[in-house]
């Protein structure tokens, strides 16, 4: 499973910055999403993988995983997708007013 | 345990919330907002005054204490910024009551939101937390670059997103990495771990730091990660560049925080900012200066100043003596509250100036063009470094304790340098828009009121950051000392009791 794990993160990271680099806006929010759900899973991650192991005491269990990662994703997930609303607003904003979705469309104006 | 380490983040986030419920009336909420700043300011004193008899307060959230629960830590460096940071919100909010406030939607919202983000950011003990404060001033900061309109705000604002986007996918990577073999993320807790970290983790706990140096550096617009700063910071509206002025310093207090804190306890951390930082710093220094010869709109020039001050920041720190840390701290209260001055007057001038704005060609002449050229002279002299105001004082700190380190000859001349051919700058400036006006029509008249009062507040600082030169340095060398003696922090956050029971991972 680590392995499977691991070729995940890095495949999303690869492909999120690949997109990150691209000159059209659009590309560019679709590498950021993608590389936040590659930290996030490596964020999960840092708690170790344990299967059929709740992160609550509960009686008769003995194996319990890490509960303080899955605290932490849950907050970097809330924040990724309120940044990436607000990201496409000001990007469909930027393209409004340039009428051009190239991430350097009227910077010679200023 | 007191309530008073908590206030600075409560006050302005009830203000932020308070002013969101009433969305219809801009007075209402600059009424709300203002008296929310001015009730900061003694609280602000209080801080001072309590973390000055060199005690640490820790306040525990929710009364889970250490490492368990989240903390915020009341020690003299998180009291000295907590305190810049309100002392410098009031100004930008009088500034701001002028009626730029009214130009968008939810700017006291917004505005009081970042305070709280900034302040958090300086008070807490715990990484993780400092990166959910980072997150809340940061969203309050995408906002407020977008208050009022035009094509050049919501392109620079684009390009600030995704770069600082990228800067939290890095953060939260580095906290992952640490996290997954520390355990634990809170500061003091972590530079436990560290001395007892096995070998064969040491390399991951490397990289993960030098991701957060990384992340830090971004904030703080170091030399391979600045060139973002003049183009935002230039394009945002004058109050919120103003308070963007101690944005920057969050990450140099981060790299100081975490560096002195944490990565202190061992060895094969200790020395992770130590061969680079020196020489990145210098060429920060000598890119902002140049930068701000480049410019064409004294915005722009008052941006590459606050790269320049960066610059000039870690290259102290790079040297991290008491000394050089102490002389960091005095210069960072005088570049922070005098660059943000500027960048008001800036926008007073280019009001004044109507259509010709602050760009360097002759306009109709300046109304007020004394008093004008007054606040002028005043900033000018504080931020180039000329005696006898505190820019002069901080430098000459700087480069004394820069003396004897490595690189100290060529650090000595970017610092000299970034003084002089910034005089040349201002001294042009000042000839175009004061001496050079084209001479018909008469110019706008200025009003006096709220905005004039936020400059002769920010320019007043510098004076008085000069007579009462020796107060402020003792305590920038005091905060400076109990931050390298690190052990007094470990001992209030962690409790007597240094080992504490923790469950074994596999």
């Amino acid at each position: 499973m680590e392995l499977v794990f691991s070729l995940a993160i890095g495949l999303l990271t690869a492909t999120g910055l690949y997109l990150l680099l691209k000159e059209q806006t659009f590309s560019v929010i679709l590498g950021l999403t993608l590389l936040s759900y590659g930290v996030n899973l490596l964020l999960f991650a840092s708690g170790r993988l344990a299967v059929n192991a709740p992160p609550l005491v509960l009686g008769g269990i003995e194996r319990h995983s890490d509960p303080l990662p899955q605290a932490l994703v849950l907050t970097a997930i809330v924040i990724g997708f309120g940044m990436t609303a607000y990201l496409i607003a000001l990007a469909l904003r930027a393209k409004g007013e340039s009428g051009s979705d190239h991430v350097d469309a009227g910077a010679d104006k200023e | 345990m007191t309530h008073l380490v908590i206030l600075p983040i409560l006050l302005p986030l009830a203000a932020a919330v308070a002013c969101t419920l009433m969305r219809s009336s801009i007075q209402a909420q600059r009424r709300v907002s203002l008296s929310a700043a001015l009730a900061m300011i003694p609280v602000a004193f209080l801080l001072l005054e309590r973390a000055s008899h060199g005690g640490i307060d820790v306040y525990a959230l929710g009364g889970w204490r250490a490492p368990f629960g989240i903390v915020l830590v009341l020690d003299r460096l998180a009291a000295l910024m907590a305190a810049l940071c309100i002392l410098l919100a009031l100004p930008a909010l009088f500034y701001a009551a002028g009626g730029i406030d009214a130009e968008g939607r939810h700017f006291h919202a917004l505005f009081q939101l970042q305070v709280a983000g900034l302040n958090g950011a300086f008070l807490t003990g715990d990484l993780f937390n400092l990166f959910v404060f980072f997150e809340v001033l940061l969203l309050a900061s995408y906002g407020l670059l977008s208050h009022g309109n035009g094509l050049s705000r919501a392109r620079a604002g684009l390009t600030y997103v995704v770069l600082n986007l990228a800067g939290s996918a890095l953060f939260l990577i580095a906290l992952g990495l640490l996290y997954g073999t520390l355990g634990t993320l809170n500061m003091a807790d972590m530079a436990e771990a560290l001395t007892r970290l096995p070998a064969a983790d040491q390399a991951l706990v490397r990289t993960a730091g030098a991701f957060l140096v990384a992340v830090f550096a971004l904030k703080a617009a170091l030399l391979p990660l600045s060139f973002w700063l003049p183009h935002v910071y230039g394009a945002a509206c004058a109050p919120v560049a103003a308070l963007f002025a101690i944005m920057t310093k969050v990450g140099i207090y981060a790299v100081l925080r975490v560096s002195a804190v944490t990565f202190s306890a061992a060895p094969f951390t200790a020395d992770l900012l130590q061969p680079w930082l020196m020489p990145f710093a210098i060429a920060t220094i000598a890119v902002g200066t140049l930068g701000a010869l480049a410019a064409r709109r004294l915005g722009v020039v008052v941006a590459n100043f606050i790269v320049v001050s960066t610059g000039t920041l870690l290259a102290a720190i790079a040297v991290s003596s008491t000394d050089a840390v102490a002389a960091a701290l005095y210069y960072l209260v005088h570049s922070t509250l005098v660059s943000a001055g500027f960048f008001l007057l800036a926008d007073r001038i280019a009001a004044a100036r109507g259509a010709s704005s602050d760009h360097f060609a002759s306009g109709p002449p300046l109304t007020n063009a004394m008093a004008l050229g007054a606040g002028y002279l005043t900033l000018a002299i504080a931020i180039c470094g000329a005696p006898p105001l505190s820019g002069f004082i901080g430098k000459a700190m700087i480069l004394q304790s820069v003396q004897g380190a490595a690189l100290a000859p060529a650090a000595w001349a970017a610092i000299l340098l970034s003084s002089l051919l910034p005089a040349l700058v201002l001294a042009r400036t000042a000839s175009v828009f004061f001496w050079e006006p084209r001479p018909p029509r008469a110019g706008m008249l200025l009003q006096l009121g709220w905005p004039t009062a936020a400059i002769v507040l920010l320019a007043a600082a510098s004076p008085l950051l000069s007579v009462f030169a020796a107060p402020v340095a003792a305590y920038a060398r005091a905060a400076a000392e109990q931050l390298h003696s690190p052990r007094s922090y470990y001992g209030a956050v962690l409790g007597a009791d240094a080992e504490i029971q923790r469950e074994r991972r596999p």
